[in-house]
């Protein structure tokens, strides 16, 4: 078509609506569960020791740790369950696998609905071509969406 | 052949003058899209609806993600 420079963006409006940057239209503003999640849940590489994550999680504030390739490619959850495993397995071992993980561009609300019906307490929030953006808590989704206390029960 | 980028070399684009398509259907496009976007989709986008555009700027062409 005549253009000297073209490019293709191709993450996209759900990369850019993730990342907070600025958007118009009729849905512009509406929070998203990328902005919600916690992006420092801990990581860990498949190779890892169970006992080592324990270990390092005991630390942190969270409940469990997402393993995911060299390339932040989510592979699979573990949880207080997986963690009480044999610490000497491997994260790749004792991991679930292919845990549910949800787009950033998703509006909040309907999300922290969404959570509260299935008894959710977390979930994670990938790119589309799976990797990892972060974590988020039901409790940070209600707030974000503004539900309020009698609304959260 | 189009350039892949990432969100921080659209903002560098942006901030040299480059002009934003997005190419999805126009009530998505309604909806949400990036600041200062204009819509023009996909099964239009030829040389008749891009006639207005300058082609010695860049052209950045987004839709929703990678899929």
């Amino acid at each position: 078509m005549g253009f000297e420079r073209v490019y293709d963006y191709a993450p996209g409006k759900a990369d850019w609506s993730a990342s907070g940057l600025p958007t118009e239209g009729t849905q512009a503003g509406t929070p998203t569960i990328g902005e919600a999640a916690r992006r420092d849940v801990p990581t860990c590489a498949p190779a890892e020791k169970v006992g080592a994550v324990r270990e390092r999680l005991g630390k942190s504030s969270f409940d469990r740790c997402v393993v995911v390739s060299k390339q932040g490619i989510v592979l699979g959850l573990l949880r207080e369950k997986e963690l009480a495993t044999d610490p000497e397995a491997t994260a790749e071992e004792a991991m679930r696998n292919g845990p549910a993980t949800f787009r950033p561009d998703e509006p909040v609300e309907k999300m922290a609905k969404r959570m509260r019906d299935r008894g959710a307490s977390a979930v994670l929030v990938t790119t589309p071509d799976g990797r990892l953006v972060g974590l988020l808590h039901r409790d940070d989704a209600e707030h974000a969406a503004g539900l309020g206390a009698a609304e959260r029960t | 052949m189009p350039t892949s980028i990432f969100k921080d070399e659209v903002r560098e684009l942006l901030e040299g003058g480059a002009q934003l398509i997005e190419v999805l259907p126009r009530e998505e496009y309604q909806e949400k899209h990036l600041s200062g976007a204009i819509n023009i989709p996909l099964k239009e986008l030829d040389r008749e609806a891009t006639a207005w555009l300058r082609r010695d700027a860049p052209v950045i062409v987004y839709c929703h993600d990678y899929l």
